[in-house]
C-alpha cells in the first residue's frame, strides 16, 4: 500500500492560485491549523475558501489569500464574531457565497455524490438566494409540485482537514465527540491532505471512530498540535488564551504583525 | 413572591415556548431560553430531548442518552421535530430575522455571524425568538437581510414562528395578517412602553400579565438550574 507521508509545506506545494480550498472542522473546532499556517507562508492567493468558519477564514482573510469565501458562518465559537472576518466584509475586500449551514453541507454531498444539485428547503423565503442569484429552485416532477431550492455541488480542488489518528496510507480516526464533515470535503475534492495528531500502525477504539478511508485521502502530514489554538479533543481543548490574543491584536494593527509572525513559527 | 426578578420572569416564558412540544429536541441558544428549555422538562414536557450544545443529547441528571453531531442536527431539522429559539439582531413585524450583517449585504456596515442555521430552520419547523434587550434597534420596521423567513414571504408547508420573548414582553404573530401582537407584559411593564420600544405599530388586544413562575419553578432555577444567577446578568432587573 502507498505510503502518503507529505510535510505540510509539500501540501501546499499542490495548491495553485485561483484554486477552491475546502477547510474542514467547524468554527474555533478541529481546523487544520499546521496546513492553513503552510498556506499563510507561502506565495498562492486568489482563492476561493469553502468553510464551516473559524480562525482559519479569518487568517486567510488577513493575509490576502481569499478572493471569495463560501460559509455557513464565521465564529470563534467562545468570541462571537471573528475580527478579521469582519474587516474583510466590511471593506468590501472579499466576495461571498453565504449559505444556510444545511445548505452547505447539502452542496458537499451532491459534490461527493457527482450530482449537479440537490434539493433542500433551507434558503427558501431567506435573503440566501437574493444575495446568491446564480442559486436556482427546482420543482417536484412529483404530485407535489413543490418548489425547492436546487443547492449546486460545492465541487474542491483540494480539501484540507484535522484529524487524531492516521496512518501512513491515509485511514484517519476522529476520537472527539463529532465528526464535523471532513468526510464530505474529502469526497467533494479532486485532492485530499489530512494532518494529525499522531501516525499510527495501528487504531485504537471502535472502527467506527475510522472517518476516512485511503481512498479518500491523498496525503498525510503528520502535525502533533496541528489544530492550535482551535480544539481538537481529546488532545487538547481550545486555546482560548491564544484565541483571544488573536482576536484582541486583529483590533490593534501595531500589535498584529507580531502575533502573526509568533503565531506562523 | 415580589422578590421574583425579571430574569426569571424571561425563564418561564421561555418554558411556556414548548408547551405541547412532546418528544422533540429543543435548541435554545442563550441562556435564558436554555434555562426556560431545561426548566420546561423538569415539569410540564418531561419527554422534551435536549443537548449539551455540541454532540450529545443529555438527561436531566447529565447522563448521556443519545449522540447528535452537527450532521445529524441537519437531519433532524429536515426531519422537523425540533423548536429553536435563536437570538436575533433584528426582528420585523412579520418575523423575519437577521443575524448576518447590519447594512448592505455586499459590504456590510457591520458584519454579523453569517446566515447560520436560521434560514433551514424557519422554514423546517417552529421557531421562537429571544430578545435580551428590547428596542427599536432590535424590533425594526424591515430587517436589513432576511436570515430567519417571516410570514410575508413564501416559506413552504413547515413555516411556523412561534412566538418572540423580551425583557419586556411576549409576542407573536396570531393576527390576520401574521403581524406582530402583544401577547403578555410582564410585571411592571407597560403596553405603552413595549410599543415605545418597537419600531413598527404592534396589534394591542386582550393583552394580559405575564404570569409569574410557579414555587416550584422558582426553586429549580434558583437551586438546581441556575444557583449562581447568571440570569440576572443577562436580563437586569
Amino acid at each position: 500500500m502507498r505510503d502518503k507521508r507529505m510535510t505540510a509545506d509539500e501540501v501546499v506545494g499542490e495548491i495553485k492560485g485561483g484554486m477552491t480550498v475546502g477547510i474542514g472542522g467547524w468554527g474555533s473546532r478541529r481546523k487544520p491549523m499546521a496546513l492553513v499556517k503552510a498556506l499563510l507562508r507561502s506565495g498562492v492567493s486568489d482563492l476561493t475558501v469553502v468553510t464551516y468558519g473559524g480562525p482559519d477564514a479569518g487568517l486567510l482573510c488577513a493575509a490576502g489569500k481569499v478572493r471569495k469565501l463560501v460559509y455557513g458562518f464565521v465564529s470563534l465559537d467562545s468570541i462571537p464574531y471573528d475580527p478579521w472576518f469582519k474587516r474583510a466584509r466590511e471593506t468590501g475586500a472579499i466576495e461571498v457565497l453565504e449559505l444556510d449551514e444545511g445548505m452547505f453541507q447539502t452542496g458537499l454531498r451532491a459534490a461527493g455524490h457527482r450530482l449537479p444539485f440537490l434539493p433542500l428547503r433551507a434558503g427558501l423565503g431567506s435573503d440566501v438566494l437574493k444575495y446568491a442569484p446564480e442559486l436556482r429552485t427546482v420543482r417536484s416532477p412529483y404530485d407535489d409540485g413543490e418548489e425547492l431550492v436546487a443547492m449546486p455541488a460545492l465541487k474542491l480542488d483540494v480539501a484540507l482537514v484535522h484529524l487524531n489518528r492516521a496512518d501512513r496510507h491515509g485511514n484517519a480516526q476522529y476520537l472527539g465527540p463529532d465528526p464535523y464533515f471532513d468526510d464530505l470535503f474529502c469526497l467533494a475534492a479532486d485532492r485530499r491532505y489530512v494532518s494529525c495528531e499522531q501516525i499510527v500502525e495501528t487504531f485504537d477504539g471502535p472502527p467506527q471512530t475510522l472517518l476516512l478511508n485511503r481512498m479518500m485521502v491523498d496525503g498525510v502530514v503528520e502535525a502533533p498540535g496541528g489544530a492550535g489554538f482551535t480544539s481538537c479533543v481529546p488532545d487538547y481543548g481550545r486555546d482560548e488564551a491564544l484565541q483571544r490574543q488573536y482576536a484582541e491584536t486583529a483590533s490593534d494593527l501595531e500589535k498584529w504583525p507580531d502575533f502573526y509572525e509568533r503565531f506562523l513559527r | 413572591m415580589s422578590d421574583i426578578t425579571r430574569a426569571e420572569v424571561c425563564v418561564t416564558a421561555c418554558a411556556d415556548l414548548f408547551l405541547g412540544a412532546g418528544e422533540t429536541l429543543a435548541s435554545p441558544m442563550g441562556l435564558i431560553p436554555s434555562l426556560g428549555a431545561r426548566l420546561a422538562r423538569l415539569t410540564t414536557e418531561p419527554d422534551l430531548l435536549l443537548s449539551d450544545g455540541e454532540a450529545f443529547l443529555l438527561t436531566p441528571e447529565s447522563t448521556v442518552e443519545g449522540w447528535l453531531p452537527y450532521r445529524k442536527v441537519f437531519d433532524v431539522v429536515a426531519h422537523g421535530r425540533r423548536h429553536v429559539v435563536m437570538g436575533a439582531n433584528q426582528v420585523d413585524r412579520f418575523g423575519n430575522q437577521n443575524i448576518s450583517a447590519i447594512g448592505d449585504h455586499a459590504k456590510p456596515t457591520r458584519q454579523l455571524l453569517g446566515f447560520r442555521g436560521a434560514p433551514g430552520n424557519t422554514v423546517n419547523h417552529r421557531t421562537s425568538y429571544w430578545v435580551p434587550r428590547h428596542s427599536t434597534r432590535v424590533l425594526v420596521e424591515a430587517v436589513d437581510v432576511v436570515s430567519g423567513v417571516g410570514y410575508d414571504r413564501a416559506a413552504g408547508p413547515f413555516h411556523d414562528v412561534h412566538r418572540v420573548v423580551t425583557n419586556l414582553a411576549v409576542l407573536d404573530f396570531d393576527t390576520p395578517d401574521h403581524s406582530m401582537r402583544v401577547v403578555s407584559v410582564h410585571p411592571g411593564v407597560s403596553v405603552d412602553e413595549v410599543q415605545k420600544q418597537t419600531s413598527f405599530p404592534l396589534v394591542v388586544q386582550d393583552v394580559t400579565e405575564t404570569r409569574l413562575p410557579t414555587g416550584e419553578e422558582l426553586e429549580l432555577i434558583r437551586t438546581r438550574l441556575d444557583p449562581g444567577g447568571k440570569r440576572d446578568g443577562e436580563v437586569p432587573q
